[in-house]
């Protein structure tokens, strides 16, 4: 099962011109859980997927409302920057949506 | 001071619409003020760079007239935050115009404070060479170089300015670039509430309804500030807040959910507690305020790149499909070969964005499934509209016709939906500075004036 399967909210958006944030919602805390059990949701394996240095991965759970927030560098220029593709930052989830989770 | 204290946020961005009868429910409440953020730096650095509203002067007018009728009609202050987006002096010039135009139209009478943000580079470079200046996250080290090769700077401020506009009577602020917390915290903060509670619910107020189910921004929130609590309400009948639907909303757009940096300091959630209070409404207590031992303010500025042209185009032969790397290196070859000597590879930046393909992740995709059909963006970058133009227009011209192994249609490999197909995007600005200014409060970078409408 895919991360993109396990949540039920996956956002991501632009905090500032320079970074990424990516938020994720579960509807269960076991769910939330096993995101955070998956040997591939790691600061290492997510700056693998996004091209960015592994130490400027955040991972930051905030278990109280079943989410997870992932934080990183912009992956390619700054918001409207010459060579961006995507402004608000609204659709670079992806590369992280797509890491593989435990099975219930 | 009164124990309690009640404002209204109209809504999360001003000019993206609310429900006009929301605004009328939480008025009905009793308020102190009313407050909106009217900017950000979502949309990119060419509103700031072109000095133009990425709201348009028609939805201003649409969202403005209702909150500053009322706000005269009831004698409480109206507190507008980045004025026209971006916040420097053509943006707030701008809102200025469609304020008293509005209350030209409704024989509106009031004391306006204007607020201006727009930094001197001097002031900056004087900063740099001070050792006052730091990357804000991770924009990189400022070089005075990088500061005069901004067309525009704005800071964000804090709650003093509007402090010092309301102490001196305003009854309308319109404020440059400011922090969205500033718009809602200055009165309660200047009327002695704690400052924790008066940022925390600010942060919470700015997005209007974003922290209530259903949720988006575009709706009114009420909130009731008290000594040791605050309280969040949607004006709205037909939506709540929940105690997870207003912690979540500590989430939203920035890195850390347990606190968020402000001019005034760092505001701490992690002790927070979110009780239902009501059908609608959440109490939120807790917060605390770790005081900045400096002072400092956010720096925004932008630099000119270049001017842009764009072609769009769609591609439904599966043998051209697959040669678009190929077509892509031969369009880049052929035109560097037709430009050399007038305009250089380094000169100009040529790229085909292919929806469908790797449009949105670029480099990052990993999918290798291809659509039957896929959509190009044809984009040129150069130091003239005119050069870009014919950048593109080369590229366009020679992307339908070049040649690559197995062709089938050497009638044409693109489809375009529109004659002309080419169009002018104007300048292209970057976010050359995102930094952090250490100040003093004796720094006085946000002038206020004040004008009888």
């Amino acid at each position: 099962m895919r991360l993109y399967e396990c949540s039920r909210v996956i956002r991501s958006k632009n905090a500032g011109p320079f970074a990424l944030t990516i938020d994720l919602m579960f509807d269960s805390r076991e769910d939330l859980q096993r995101v955070l059990n998956s040997p591939e949701f790691t600061s290492r394996r997510i700056a693998e997927r996004y091209r960015v240095p592994e130490s400027s991965v955040r991972i930051c759970p905030f278990e109280e409302v079943l989410a997870i927030k992932v934080s990183m560098p912009r992956p390619g220029p700054s918001s409207g920057a010459p060579g961006d593709r995507d402004v608000y930052g609204c659709q670079q989830h992806f590369p992280l949506a797509d890491i593989e989770v435990p099975e219930p | 001071m009164s124990g309690e204290m009640r404002f209204i946020s109209v809504c999360g961005m001003l000019g993206y619409g609310y429900p006009v009868e929301s605004l009328q429910v939480g008025l009905a409440a009793g308020v102190d003020f009313l407050g909106v953020d009217a900017g950000s730096t979502d949309p990119g650095p060419y509103y700031l760079g072109s000095g133009t509203g990425f709201v348009k002067a028609a939805q201003v007018r649409r969202d403005l007239e209702p909150a500053l009728c009322a706000a005269v009609e009831h004698g409480i202050p109206l507190i507008i935050g980045s004025a026209g987006g971006a916040g420097a002096a053509p943006h707030v010039a701008a809102f200025v115009q469609v304020l008293t135009e509005i209350a030209a139209n409704n024989d509106l009478h009031f004391r306006l404070a204007l607020i201006h943000a727009d930094i001197e580079p001097d002031t900056v470079l004087t900063a740099l060479r001070d050792g006052k200046i730091s990357p804000c996250g991770l924009a990189g080290e400022l070089t005075p170089g990088t500061v005069a090769s901004c067309n525009r700077i704005v800071a964000q401020m804090g709650t003093a300015p509007i402090i010092e506009a309301l102490a001196n009577g305003a009854d309308v602020v319109v404020a440059g670039r400011c922090c969205d917390t500033a718009i809602f915290a200055a009165l309660p903060m200047m009327r002695g509430f704690d400052p924790a509670l008066a940022l925390h619910a600010a942060k919470i107020a700015e997005c209007g309804t974003l922290c209530a189910r259903p949720g988006g921004a575009n709706d009114s929130l009420i909130c009731t500030l008290r000594h040791d609590h605050f309280i969040v309400q949607p004006a709205n009948p037909a939506k709540s807040c929940f105690p997870d639907s207003v912690a979540a909303h500590s989430l939203y757009e920035q890195p850390d959910p347990n606190c968020f940096y402000e001019p005034e300091g760092m505001v701490d959630m992690s002790q927070c507690r979110f009780e239902q209070c009501g059908e609608q409404a959440v109490r939120v207590s807790g917060t605390r305020l770790v005081p900045a031992a400096q002072p400092t303010i956010k720096l925004e500025g932008t630099a000119l790149r270049g001017y842009r042209s764009i072609a769009i185009a769609g591609v439904r032969d599966p043998v051209t499909v697959a040669h678009l790397d190929d077509i892509e290196r031969g369009v880049q070859e052929a035109v560097a070969r037709n430009l050399a000597g007038t305009l250089e590879p380094d000169q100009y930046a040529l790229r085909l964005i292919r929806y469908g393909i790797d449009g949105v992740l670029g480099p990052l995709e990993t999918a290798a499934w291809r659509a039957h059909e896929v959509g190009i963006v044809i984009e040129a970058i150069a130091p003239t509209q005119e050069l870009a133009d014919a950048v593109v227009s080369l590229a366009r011209s020679t992307a339908l016709h070049q040649h690559f192994d197995g062709r089938k249609t050497t009638a044409g490999n693109l489809a375009f939906p529109f004659s002309p197909s080419d169009f002018q995007g104007g300048p292209v600005y970057e976010f050359a500075v995102y930094h952090l200014m250490s100040v003093n409060d004796t720094d006085k970078l946000f002038p206020v004036t004040f004008q009888e409408v």
